[in-house]
C-alpha cells in the first residue's frame, strides 16, 4: 500500500527533483571537503551554510505552497512554525553547551544565569536529548497548527480573515518570545552554540553534514508533498481550493482536509526551521516577524504556486538576490524586493514555472503537469472576481 | 523663534533690573560693591557652591537678585573665562554684548568663546524657584505675589513659615490669601507645630485634593504626632478612594483616546479593505506620508513665516489628504485595478509598494526621526475634576470623530457614496446601471488613502515621524477592521474603541506587553466565534 | 526531462548568481586595506545605524587623507544586514571570507552582536561594537567601545541620589535583554544602598510602544508618595519619542520627577520639541555639546563631510572614532593587519577621546570612559551637569551574584573572557579539561 502510494508519488518530476537533491547533497559537501583549497571547482567554506540556508528556505516555501498553492489557505504566519521548529532545535543546542557557557553552569543557559533564574523551566526539560528535541521540532508546530487550524477551519474562517488571523498569531508569538520572562532568551534569542550530536558546530564537516541533511530533508519533503498532492486526498485539497462549498456539498469534510494539509505543512516548516538554526547559528524572535512570513509568500509566488518545483526555485532565487543586493547595492535591496512583489503579482500570476509553462505550451503540446498547476486566476477567484467583496462563508 | 523669545526675555530682564534699580528704592537696596562679589560667586565651584551663593544673594533681599536668578534658571547667565565676572548677554553670533547684572552698565562686546555659561541643574532650578518666591511674596504686583505663593506651596520649605505669616497679614486679595493659607497649612504639617495647629491645617491640605494632597499627606504621616495619625490616615483613605474612582474614569479616557488613534489609523483601511476588498498593506505608508507632509509643511513655515506655526496642522491637513489621495489613485490605476477579485494578490502587490515607499522616504528624508512640533493649542494638559486630559489627545479624539462622521456622510449622502455602495454590493449590476465602476474604484481608493493621510497628520503629533511609522500601525489597523467587521464603518468604530478600552484595562493588570498579546489572542478567538467580525454584512448582497 | 532542465536552470542560475555576486569583489586589488562596515541601512534599525555607517566612511576618508595605513589606502566594504539578525551573521561571514576585510565595525542591538559573535570567533577576525550594552560578555575577537553598565547606569543613579535626593525609583524599559539586565543590576545596587523594595517600580513595554498614557500616569501616581521620585529609562529607540511627547503633554517637569535615559541621544532629541522637557537627563560618555577643541574639530569635519551643517553627533559615533583610532594605532604598532598581532598590540593603547580624556583599551576589551550626565536643553542638545573621572568598563557586573566572581583578561597568563576568580579557572574550560 505504502509502496504503491510511493510509486504514484514518484512520477517523473519528483524522481528527478529528488535525484538532483541527493546529488547536491553528495556533491556540494564533497567539493567543499575533498577538493584542495584554491581548486576552481571547490565550494568555499562560507558557501556551504549559505546554500544550506537557501535549502531550508526552499523547504519552508514548499510547506507554504502545500497549503496555499494546493489547498487555497494563504497563511501569513508560516514563519511562526519555522521559528518554533528553530527554537526547539536551539533549545537542544543550548543544552549541549552544558558547562562550557560563560558562567560554567552545567544546566542553565547563560541568559538564565545572568537574569538570576534558579532552575530550568519545565518546558526546557528533555531538550538535552537529541531525539526528544527532534520530536518536539515536529510535534510543537503540529500541535499549534492543529489547535489553530481546528478552531479556524471548523468555524469556516476563510480567505482574507484567515490570512489576517494567522498574521495575528505570528505577531502574538513575536511579542511573547520577545519577553524575557518567557525563558527563551528574549530578543537575543538562543545563540553561541557549541556542538550538535557531539560534533563541533562550526567544523567544515559538520557544516557539510548539515547541508547534506538539509538537501535530504528537502528531498523527503518533496516526496511527502508530491505523495499528498497526487493522492486522492490531494485531489480533494485542490477541489477545496477551487470550490470550497461545492466540495463540502459533495460530502467531503472540508475542514479535516484543510486541517490535514495545515498540520503536515507546519511539520515541514518546523523541520526546515530546525535545520536552519545550526547553519546560521542563532534563533531569535525576529523570525516571527510578520514581514518574514509575507516574504515566504512572495518566494512561493515568484517560483509558481501550485507546483512542487515552483516554491523551491522561488525561495532560492529571491534569497540569492537578497544576498547579492544587500552586499552590492545595500540601498536598493528594498526597491528590488518591492518591485519583485509588484511585478510578480501583475505579470507572473503563475510564477516563473508558469512562465516557462506558457512558453512551452506555445511551442509544444501542453504537458501533463499543467493540469495540476492552477489556471490564473483560479476558478474560485474567478467566481468572486465579479464582486471584490472578500469571499464570505457559504 | 526661540532665539527671538530669549533675546526678548533678556531685554525684559534688563528692563526689570533698571526698574528695580531706579524705581523701587523702598525695598532693601544693597550697595553695588557688596552685591557684585556675591553675584560673581555664582559662577565658580560645584552646584552646591552655587546653592550657597544663591542663599547669600537672597539674604540681601535686593530685588535686583530676582531677574538675575531668573536668568540663571533659564540658562542665560554667562561668566567671563578670564575675568570671572558674571554677566547678562545681549545679541547672538560670534561676539556677544555684556551687561553688568548689578549696575546694568554695558560692558562692551567680547567673542563668544571668552564666555562660559553658568551651569544650572534641576536642583538649582528648584532652589531658585523658592528663592524668587521668597523675594517676591511681598511684591506689589498681585500676579507676582500669587506665583510666589504658589512656588512656596510647591516647595513646602518650613523655613518660609515666618515670611508666609507676614504675607498673610498683609494680603488683601482673597484668592491669593487662600493659596497662602494652604501653603501655610502644608508647611505647618512639616514643622513641629502644636497639635491644634496641625489639626487645623489638615482640612486645608486635604482640600487641595487629588494626587498633590495625597503626596503631602503621605509625607506628613511619617513624622506626625501619634494623635494626629488616624485623622491623616482617614484623609488619605478618602483621597485614595476618590483617586480610585477617578483612575477608573481616567482609564476609560485613555481607552477612548487609544481607540481614537486606532480608529484614525484603521478607518481609511475600512474603506480600501472593507469596502473595496483590497488588502492594502501600503496603508501604513499612506499614514506615514501624511506625517511627512506635516513635517514638510512645518519646515516651510519655520523657514518662511514662523508666526503661522499654530496653523501648520490646518495647512497640512488638506495637503496631506490631497497628496496621499493622489498617490492612492495612482496606485489603484497603475496596479490594483489589474488585481480585482484576487484579494490575496493585492496583499502581495501592496506590500511591495509599501517597501518601495518606505525606502523612498528613507532615501529622501533620511532614516532618522523628523521633528514635528505641537502647535501651542495642542500642548500641555488640563484637569477636569480628577481627570488629567492632554490637549493633543483631546483634539485627536475630536478629529477622529469628525473624520468618522464626515466619512459616514460621504458614504450615505453623496452621489459618490451611493455609487461606492452600489459597486460594493453588486459590481456587475452597478455597471449595468451605468455607473463608471473604474472611476468609482479609483475615487474610493483615493478616499481611503486620503483619510490615511489625515491620520498621519494627527499621529505626527503623538508618535515619531520616521520611515517606520506606518509599520507600527498596519497590523493593529487590520485587527480593528477584521474585528469590527469588514465593509461596515460602524464596525470599525466600535472595534477601535473596544480594542482601545480593553487594552487600557488590561494594561495595568498584566503589563503592556502581555496585554497586547492577550488582545491578539482574544481577537483570534473572537474571529472563530464570529468569522465575519462584530458587524457582519448580512443579506444576499454578500453571497458570492 | 524538461523538468530536469528547468530545475537545473533554476538551481544553476541561483548558484551562479551567488558565486558571481560573492566572488567578484574578491578579485579587487590588493593594495588597499579593507575595513568592513556592518550597519543596517534598511529595516527598523536603519534609523540609528545609518549614521554610524556614514561615520565609518568619514573616518576612513580622514585616515586616507593622512596617508592611509601602513602605506596603503583604506577601503570601506559596506553591506546591509537589513535589521535581520541571521543576515548579520551571513553578512559578517561575507565581509571576512569574501571581501577579505581585516576588521569590522558594526552592530547596534545586542541581538546583532550575539548573532555575529560565533562568526568572528570561528574566522578569527576583529569586531568593534560601538553601542552601550548590558555587559556580561567579553569575547576574544570583539572590542566593546560603547559603555558597560558600570559606565552609564550606576553613575547616573549616583548622581540622582546625591544631587537630587531621589529616594523612590521607577525603572522603565523596553522588554528586552539590555533593559532587563541593567534594571537587575540597578535594583541590586539600589537595595544595597538601602532603598526599600516598595520604593522601586519596574515596568516593561513592548518594542515600538506608542501609547504611553497609562504608564506616564502610573509614574505620576508612584511619584505621589511623598518621596522624591525619579525615572530611570532604558526605553529603546523609536518608543522614546512618543514617551517624551506624553511626558511633556502630561506636564511632568524635570524639577518634580526627573527622567534619566540611557538610550536617548542627540539623534533622538532631533525628533521632537524639547522645550517642555528641559532638565530631564541622559547619561552617556559623550555629548555633542561638550566644549573641547577635539570635539569642535570633529564636529566641524563631520558636518563638512556630510555637507550638512545641522548634522548632529552622538555617543556611538564617538565610540567608533575611538575604536577606529585604537585599531589604526594597533595596526601601526603591530606593523601588520593580522588579527592575532592586532589583538595583542591593541591592549593598553591609548587615544584621546572627544571629551578631553583618554580612552585606554583594557585587557577585558572594554575601554575607559568618563561618565557624563547631561540635562536636555531647549535647543535639542544636552548640557553637561556632571562629569566623572575615567571609569574602566567592567565586562562582568559586580551587582549580579553569578557574574561577581568573573573577570575578563585577554592578556597572558589568563587570556580568557570569563575567568572565575573563585575556582581560578576560565569559565567552561574546566569542563573541557575534565573531559
Amino acid at each position: 500500500m505504502l509502496t504503491q502510494a510511493l510509486f504514484r508519488a514518484l512520477d517523473k518530476k519528483a524522481i528527478w527533483l529528488v535525484a538532483i537533491l541527493i546529488a547536491v547533497a553528495v556533491l556540494v559537501p564533497a567539493s567543499n571537503l575533498l577538493l584542495p583549497n584554491g581548486h576552481p571547482l571547490r565550494l568555499p567554506n562560507y558557501a556551504v551554510p549559505l546554500f544550506g540556508k537557501y535549502l531550508t528556505f526552499a523547504m519552508l516555501a514548499l510547506a507554504l505552497d502545500l497549503v496555499w498553492g494546493y489547498c487555497g489557505i494563504l497563511s501569513l504566519g508560516h514563519g511562526a512554525f519555522f521559528a518554533i521548529g528553530g527554537y526547539a532545535m536551539g533549545m537542544y543546542l543550548m543544552r549541549q553547551i552544558g558547562n562550557r557557557g560563560v558562567y560554567a553552569n552545567p544546566i542553565l543557559p547563560d541568559f538564565m544565569v545572568f537574569l538570576n533564574w534558579k532552575e530550568l523551566p519545565w518546558y526546557w526539560y528533555g531538550f538535552d536529548n537529541f531525539w526528544f528535541a527532534m520530536l518536539m521540532v515536529m510535534l510543537v508546530p503540529a500541535l499549534l497548527a492543529f489547535v489553530f487550524g481546528f478552531l479556524a477551519f471548523r468555524s469556516r474562517v476563510t480567505g482574507v480573515y484567515l490570512s489576517i488571523i494567522t498574521q495575528a498569531m505570528t505577531y502574538a508569538l513575536l511579542l511573547a518570545f520577545f519577553r524575557n520572562d518567557m525563558g527563551f532568551g528574549g530578543n537575543n534569542g538562543l545563540t553561541d552554540f557549541k556542538e550538535i550530536l557531539g560534533a563541533p558546530i562550526s567544523a567544515d564537516t559538520t557544516r557539510a553534514a548539515l547541508f547534506a541533511a538539509s538537501a535530504i530533508a528537502l528531498a523527503l519533503a518533496i516526496l511527502v508533498c508530491s505523495m499528498v498532492v497526487n493522492s486522492k486526498l490531494g485531489k480533494v485539497m485542490i477541489a477545496v481550493r477551487d470550490a470550497e462549498s461545492r466540495t463540502r456539498f459533495l460530502g467531503y469534510r472540508v475542514e479535516y482536509v484543510k486541517l490535514f494539509a495545515f498540520v503536515v505543512s507546519a511539520v515541514i516548516a518546523g523541520i526546515a526551521g530546525a535545520l536552519y538554526v545550526p547553519q546560521v547559528g542563532i534563533i531569535n524572535p525576529g523570525e516571527f516577524e510578520p514581514s518574514n512570513s509575507i516574504e515566504v509568500v512572495i518566494w512561493t509566488a515568484v517560483g509558481g504556486r501550485g507546483t512542487i518545483i515552483g516554491p523551491i526555485i522561488g525561495a532560492i532565487l529571491v534569497n540569492v538576490g537578497k544576498s547579492y543586493f544587500t552586499g552590492a547595492f545595500p540601498e536598493f535591496w528594498l526597491f528590488a524586493l518591492g518591485a519583485l512583489f509588484v511585478v510578480t503579482t501583475l505579470f507572473l500570476p503563475k510564477g516563473i514555472v508558469g512562465l516557462i509553462g506558457q512558453y512551452r505550451s506555445l511551442t509544444t503540446r501542453r504537458e501533463q503537469h499543467d493540469r495540476s498547476a492552477p489556471a490564473a486566476p483560479s476558478p474560485a477567484e474567478v467566481e468572486s472576481s465579479a464582486d471584490p467583496q472578500p469571499k464570505p462563508a457559504e | 523663534m526661540i532665539g527671538a523669545a530669549m533675546t526678548f526675555s533678556r531685554l525684559l530682564a534688563t528692563l526689570v533690573v533698571l526698574l528695580g534699580a531706579l524705581l523701587v528704592p523702598a525695598h532693601a537696596q544693597t550697595a553695588d560693591t557688596t552685591l557684585s562679589p556675591l553675584v560673581d560667586a555664582l559662577a565658580p565651584g560645584s552646584f552646591k557652591d552655587r546653592e550657597t551663593a544663591i542663599a547669600a544673594l537672597v539674604a540681601t533681599e535686593d530685588l535686583r537678585v530676582v531677574p538675575l536668578l531668573q536668568t540663571l534658571a533659564d540658562g542665560d547667565l554667562y561668566v567671563g573665562k578670564t575675568d570671572a565676572k558674571v554677566v547678562f548677554i545681549t545679541g547672538s553670533g560670534a561676539t556677544l554684548g555684556r551687561i553688568d547684572p548689578v549696575t546694568a552698565a554695558e560692558l562692551g562686546e567680547v567673542p563668544k568663546a571668552d564666555l562660559e555659561k553658568v551651569k544650572v541643574n534641576n536642583g538649582l532650578r528648584r532652589v531658585i524657584r523658592t528663592a524668587i518666591g521668597q523675594l517676591t511674596l511681598l511684591s506689589d504686583d498681585p500676579a507676582t505675589r500669587r506665583s510666589a505663593a504658589q512656588s512656596i506651596l510647591r516647595d513646602a520649605d518650613p523655613a518660609n513659615l515666618e515670611l508666609l505669616d507676614s504675607g498673610i497679614s498683609a494680603e488683601a486679595d482673597p484668592a491669593i490669601l487662600q493659596v497662602m493659607q494652604t501653603a501655610r497649612a502644608v508647611l505647618t504639617l512639616k514643622t513641629d507645630a502644636t497639635l491644634e495647629d496641625k489639626t487645623a491645617a489638615l482640612p486645608l491640605v486635604s482640600a487641595i485634593g487629588g494626587r498633590d494632597a495625597l503626596t503631602l499627606l503621605t509625607a506628613a504621616l511619617a513624622n506626625a504626632p501619634d494623635e494626629l495619625k488616624p485623622a491623616i490616615q482617614a484623609s488619605i483613605d478618602g483621597l485614595a478612594r476618590d483617586r480610585a474612582v477617578w483612575d477608573a474614569a481616567q482609564n476609560v479616557w485613555y481607552g477612548i483616546s487609544l481607540g481614537s488613534v486606532l480608529l484614525l489609523a484603521a478607518i481609511g483601511l475600512a474603506i480600501t479593505f472593507g469596502v473595496m476588498g483590497v488588502i492594502n498593506m501600503a496603508h501604513g505608508e499612506m499614514v506615514m506620508l501624511g506625517a511627512y507632509t506635516t513635517f514638510v509643511v512645518q519646515e516651510t513655515i519655520r523657514r518662511y513665516s514662523p508666526e503661522l506655526f499654530d496653523y501648520s496642522l490646518a495647512i497640512a491637513l488638506p495637503l496631506a489628504f490631497l497628496i496621499t489621495a493622489l498617490i492612492g489613485i495612482a496606485i489603484e490605476r497603475g496596479i490594483i485595478r489589474w488585481l480585482y477579485g484576487r484579494a490575496l494578490e493585492t496583499l502581495l502587490a501592496t506590500w511591495g509598494i509599501s517597501l518601495i515607499l518606505q525606502q523612498s522616504v528613507r532615501s529622501i528624508f533620511g532614516p532618522t526621526n523628523r521633528l514635528v512640533g505641537n502647535p501651542s493649542w495642542m500642548s500641555g494638559s488640563f484637569d477636569l475634576g480628577g481627570l488629567s486630559i492632554t490637549w493633543s489627545r483631546l483634539w485627536i479624539v475630536i478629529f477622529a470623530l469628525v473624520v468618522f462622521v464626515t466619512l459616514l456622510l460621504v458614504l450615505k449622502r453623496t452621489a459618490l457614496g451611493l455609487q461606492m455602495r452600489a459597486v460594493t454590493q453588486n459590481r456587475r449590476m452597478a455597471s449595468a446601471m451605468g455607473i463608471r465602476t473604474p472611476f468609482v474604484d479609483a475615487m474610493t481608493f483615493g478616499l481611503g488613502s486620503g483619510v490615511a493621510g489625515l491620520a498621519g497628520v494627527a499621529l505626527s503629533q503623538i508618535d515619531n515621524v520616521s520611515p517606520n511609522l506606518g509599520q507600527g500601525y498596519i497590523i493593529d489597523s487590520f485587527m480593528v477592521v477584521v474585528f469590527g467587521g469588514v465593509g461596515n464603518l460602524w464596525g470599525t468604530f466600535v472595534g477601535a474603541l473596544t480594542l482601545g478600552i480593553a487594552n487600557k484595562f488590561l494594561e495595568p493588570y498584566v503589563g503592556a506587553v502581555l496585554g497586547k498579546i492577550l488582545i491578539l489572542v482574544l481577537i483570534i478567538l473572537f474571529i472563530q466565534r464570529r468569522p465575519r467580525g462584530l458587524f457582519a454584512l448580512k443579506g444576499r448582497s454578500v453571497e458570492a | 526531462m524538461t523538468l530536469v532542465n528547468r530545475t537545473l536552470a533554476g538551481l544553476g542560475l541561483g548558484v551562479a548568481m551567488t558565486i558571481g555576486a560573492i566572488a567578484v569583489p574578491a578579485f579587487a586589488q590588493d593594495e588597499t586595506i579593507k575595513v568592513g562596515v556592518l550597519h543596517s541601512l534598511s529595516g527598523t534599525m536603519a534609523i540609528s545605524e545609518t549614521t554610524l555607517k556614514d561615520t565609518m566612511l568619514f573616518l576612513i576618508d580622514e585616515q586616507n587623507k593622512k596617508g592611509g595605513l601602513l602605506g596603503k589606502q583604506l577601503e570601506a566594504a559596506v553591506v546591509d544586514p537589513a535589521s535581520d539578525w541571521p543576515l548579520f551573521a551571513e553578512k559578517a561571514r561575507e565581509l571576512i571570507e569574501v571581501n577579505d576585510v581585516v576588521a569590522v565595525f558594526g552592530g547596534w542591538t545586542s541581538s546583532s552582536r550575539k548573532a555575529v559573535l560565533p562568526v568572528f570567533e570561528e574566522l578569527n577576525s576583529i569586531l568593534f561594537y560601538p553601542v552601550q550594552y548590558e555587559g556580561e560578555e567579553s569575547q576574544r575577537n570583539v572590542f566593546y567601545t560603547g559603555a558597560a553598565p558600570n559606565q552609564q547606569a550606576i553613575p547616573a543613579v549616583d548622581y540622582l541620589m546625591e544631587n537630587e535626593g531621589v529616594e523612590r525609583w521607577v525603572l522603565a524599559g523596553t522588554d528586552y535583554v539590555y533593559p532587563q539586565t541593567t534594571n537587575k543590576i540597578l535594583e541590586q545596587y539600589l537595595k544595597d544602598k538601602g532603598v526599600a523594595a516598595e520604593d522601586i517600580m519596574i515596568n516593561y513595554t513592548p518594542f515600538g510602544h506608542s501609547d504611553w498614557q497609562t504608564i506616564v500616569t502610573d509614574i505620576k501616581n508612584f511619584g505621589s508618595a511623598g518621596k522624591k521620585t525619579a525615572v530611570v529609562s532604558t526605553i529603546n529607540g523609536d518608543a522614546n519619542v512618543p514617551f517624551y511627547k506624553e511626558l511633556a503633554n502630561q506636564g511632568i517637569k524635570a524639577e518634580d520627577i526627573p527622567v534619566v535615559a540611557f538610550s536617548v541621544g542627540e539623534e533622538e532629541l532631533a525628533g521632537f520639541d524639547t522645550t517642555p522637557l528641559v532638565g530631564h537627563l541622559a547619561a552617556w560618555n559623550y555629548f555633542q555639546s561638550v566644549d573641547t577643541p577635539e570635539n569642535a574639530a570633529f564636529i566641524a569635519a563631520w558636518q563638512a563631510f556630510m555637507n550638512n551643517p545641522d548634522k548632529v553627533t552622538n555617543d556611538p559615533m564617538e565610540a567608533h572614532v575611538i575604536g577606529f583610532n585604537l585599531w589604526v594605532q594597533a595596526v601601526e604598532k603591530a606593523g601588520t593587519t593580522d588579527t592575532d598581532a592586532v589583538l595583542d598590540a591593541i591592549i593598553g593603547l591609548e587615544t584621546p577621546n572627544l571629551t578631553g580624556g583618554i580612552a585606554t583599551m583594557l585587557p577585558n576589551h572594554h575601554i575607559t570612559k568618563p561618565v557624563l550626565i547631561g540635562e536636555i536643553q531647549a535647543d535639542g542638545q544636552f548640557e553637561v551637569v556632571s562629569e566623572s573621572d575615567l571609569v574602566p568598563g567592567d565586562a562582568w557586573s559586580d551587582f549580579l551574584p553569578e557574574s561577581k566572581v568573573i573577570e575578563a583578561d585577554w592578556t597572558a597568563p589568563i587570556s580568557c573572557g570569563n575567568y572565575n576568580t573563585e575556582t581560578k579557572s576560565c569559565g567552561g574550560s574546566t569542563a573541557v579539561a575534565a573531559q
